[in-house]
């Protein structure tokens, strides 16, 4: 029998590895300061500068963890598990490396750009087009090499990881496509090409599935190879890892709309999401039962090991969090924990729980083989172990206590059928909570700095293991299986099958340019009064974009009668046609806006914009002096417009040469009105802009008076 | 709501190419055998990532 020699290229492996842990790092670091900047406001800095403040600061957060952090988590095992899956190395070491000074240099212009404010204003979808196009070509650049590993493999068999991988692969090129669907202004500006209710769709079923197949999926194919690994043992049962994928992956994409619960989306379209949320619960916990029950006959060794400790809590966490998920994923439920700190406590549950810990004990595993020595120190990984669960402890419990005592008091009446609590009283009973959140994502953060100095020392203590050789048989392929040497042609043809499934599916993202025209033609106001924004508002609203103001304040109300007290008529989905992005918000850090238009005065806005706690005291809110001195870039109003009319905004023709004009005149009127509450401010400021934005949300409907009534409720 | 039309059409012709992708590793005969790959993953190399014997606990 013929022997290949060939080796296994850890280079790649090693890279990713380091990028993974040091961007683990920032990213929980910028998590930790986020955390402590709601705790404690003066961390904004706000008044030196704008960079720093949280509405900025988020974004950077959540991408660094999610595509810094997990991202590399993903490739760093990609790189190590595939090649030895499949008998065969990497298919090109070039692209291997395109690929990972590609992804890192991504992460770079990531973020300093959203430290710029160059954002689209939709979650972990934030980064300007130019970054989108350069996600892409690596993201088709990883593809290509994984496709081509797959082509030459000389195991015929595809391990059930391989198959998480490529699922994984396809759908994040496909979701990533079609929510990046933006109409460049310039350089660093962009608008989503759907606006409203359609925008919110688009937003979700990508918010999802990012989480399902970014987050999870690639990480299931991570456990399968480094936890039977670890434990010495065989998966549980293969037969229930290939039922719970395919029912996996074809569940999760409809599960998207249980974001949109109780909004202007169609009710059938939220109970398709309710169910099919439900039904994940199934194959979720199929694959938490498969690693846990691998672990059988094997429990002391988990009491020995810090990688098996680590991957028993990370399995566990992703079956408490795919109970979770579906559960808040209920009307019912959905209703309490919407816009509320459950939703982080469910979120950081499955970060810290499922991709951190397994994250870290796929390092502690994995170091120690690349660099053929013992891990530095058991007990120091023993002591991360410790610390990470009682983190993440620290950090979910404060946040489920914050959401529920939030929710009881925003709903309470008094007998006479007022609202007894004010926003900022809500506020208030919660800071003690965001304290502990803070402290106890620190202590996450130490553990993980423990892992770091770990793993160092082991490296250092030990020789890297460059290549790994090995000798297989030329092609099992000949060799195992029942089909005859006729078929072994067909065979190696099924992968290009693959593959060009594969690309038509990707491919379709292409085609759907055409749909988009399509929708914008059919995007008939439903509602006649609604008008697009005004010039000045246009830019105000940009500025409520620029410092991501939707991380803190949502705005869509929703039909429950405490809402429609506290904030005036529930949201129709006619309001936001012409909202490119959506602005709906994920969480209620601060008080809904959706109808904050006419509520205050001019001058109670410059105000609060310029410092929160002399309109509100209390407040946690960021100040923002620097709009006070910037002026409204004008000379970019005429592409504003002309982006908006391509997507069906109905700007009169040749608006463009008379919109400063009207913009002026806007301005001048707010300016006019501050004057009259003794406030002296140049019309030309960005304030100006903001103040006119912020005094239009949700005045539309009350302008020929549509049967609206001030706090009527279905 | 037309998008919904496209999300629907999108998520139906990723859910057909999973199922295309299904029936061609039936086909393919990749799950005619579901005892032997869960223990193959563990015999690599030979630096101690072989299969750990029953009897060792």
């Amino acid at each position: 029998m013929q022997l290949e020699r060939f080796s296994y290229d850890n280079t790649i492996s090693r890279m990713f590895a380091i990028a993974t842990i040091t961007w683990g790092a920032v990213g929980m670091l910028l998590g930790v300061i986020a955390a402590f900047q709601l705790a404690f406001p003066v961390l904004n800095f706000s008044e030196y500068f704008p960079h720093l403040a949280f509405g900025r600061l988020r974004p950077v957060h959540t991408n660094a963890v999610i595509f810094a952090f997990v991202g590399n988590g993903i490739f760093t095992a990609v790189y190590y598990a595939l090649p030895r899956l499949l008998k065969a190395p990497m298919w090109s070491r070039r692209l291997g490396l395109i690929h990972f000074w590609g992804w890192q240099s991504i992460i770079v212009l990531a973020a300093l750009t959203l430290l710029m404010g160059f954002t689209t204003g939709k979650e972990y979808a934030e980064l300007e087009w130019p970054i989108d196009i350069l996600i892409t070509l690596i993201w088709v650049v990883f593809g290509i090499n994984m496709m081509g590993t797959i082509l030459k493999r000389r195991e015929r068999h595809l391990y059930v990881a391989i198959w998480f991988f490529l699922a994984s692969w396809v759908t994040v090129a496909m979701l990533h496509i079609v929510n990046s669907f933006e109409m460049p202004v310039s350089l660093m500006k962009s608008y989503s090409w759907y606006a409203g209710v359609q925008d919110a769709l688009v937003q979700w079923w990508y918010g999802h599935n990012a989480v399902a197949f970014f987050l999870t999926t690639p990480y299931l194919g991570l456990m399968y190879y480094f936890l039977p690994k670890a434990a010495g043992r065989p998966i549980y049962s293969y037969r229930l890892s290939i039922v719970h994928f395919w029912s996996l992956i074809f569940i999760y994409i409809w599960a998207g709309p249980h974001h949109l619960l109780y909004t202007a989306l169609p009710d059938w379209a939220q109970s398709l999401g309710t169910v099919f949320s439900i039904m994940l619960i199934l194959p979720s916990w199929g694959g938490m039962l498969n690693g846990l029950f691998t672990l059988r006959g094997a429990w002391d060794r988990v009491r020995e090991d810090p990688v098996l400790k680590f991957f028993v809590v990370a399995v566990t966490c992703y079956g408490m969090a795919t109970f979770e998920g579906p559960m808040m994923s209920l009307k019912n439920v959905n209703a309490i924990s919407h816009y509320s700190d459950w939703t982080i406590a469910h979120v950081h549950i499955g970060a810290l729980g499922w991709n951190g810990f397994l994250t870290f004990g796929m390092m502690y595993w994995l170091f120690p083989k690349m660099f053929n020595t013992p891990l530095y120190s058991r007990k120091l990984a023993g002591t991360h172990f410790w610390i990470g669960t009682l983190g993440i402890i620290l950090y979910a419990i404060p946040m489920y206590w914050s959401a529920f005592r939030s929710y009881f008091m925003m709903k309470a009446f008094t007998p006479e059928g007022q609202l007894e609590y004010q926003f900022m009283d809500v506020v208030q009973t919660v800071m003690p909570f965001y304290v502990m959140r803070a402290l106890g994502g620190t202590i996450y953060l130490v553990g993980v700095v423990l892992m770091i100095y770990n793993l160092w020392k082991t490296a250092k203590a030990g020789n890297f293991l460059k290549e790994e050789f090995v000798e297989v048989p030329a092609t099992i392929a000949e060799t195992s299986g029942p089909k005859d040497k006729f078929w072994h042609r067909v065979i190696e043809r099924k992968p290009v099958m693959l593959l060009v499934l594969s690309l038509i599916v990707v491919g379709i993202g292409g085609l759907v340019e055409m749909v988009p025209t399509f929708l914008v033609k059919s995007n008939i106001p439903t509602i006649e009064s609604v008008k697009p924004y005004t010039p000045l508002e246009l830019h105000g609203r940009d500025i409520y974009l620029r410092d991501g103001c939707y991380n803190c304040h949502s705005q869509m109300i929703r039909p429950f009668r405490h809402e429609v007290v506290r904030y005036g008529e529930y949201s129709k989905a006619g309001e936001f046609v012409y909202d490119h992005p959506f602005q709906w918000g994920s969480k209620r850090t601060g008080p809904d806006l959706a109808r904050i238009g006419g509520k205050y005065p001019d001058s109670w806005h410059f105000h609060h914009m310029y410092d929160p706690t002399s309109m509100a005291p209390g407040s946690i809110m960021p100040s923002y002096p620097y709009l006070f001195d910037s002026k409204i870039p004008v000379n970019t109003t005429a592409s504003k417009i002309h982006a908006m009319r391509k997507m069906g905004v109905p700007y009169p023709d040749g608006y463009e040469s008379q919109a400063n004009e009207d913009l002026k005149v806007q301005a001048e009127q707010i300016a006019a009105s501050l004057k009259n509450d003794k406030i002296e401010i140049a019309a030309d400021r960005e304030i100006i802009a903001l103040i006119a934005y912020l005094q239009r949300l949700g005045t539309d409907i009350r302008a020929t008076d549509i049967g609206a009534k001030e706090g009527s409720v279905q | 709501m037309n998008v919904l039309l496209l999300l629907l059409l999108i998520s139906l012709v990723i859910a057909g190419g999973f199922l295309l992708a299904f029936f061609w590793s039936v086909r393919d005969g990749q799950f005619d055998d579901d005892y032997s790959p869960a223990r193959r993953i563990l015999f690599e190399g030979k630096t101690g990532s072989g299969k750990t014997k029953k009897q060792d606990n």
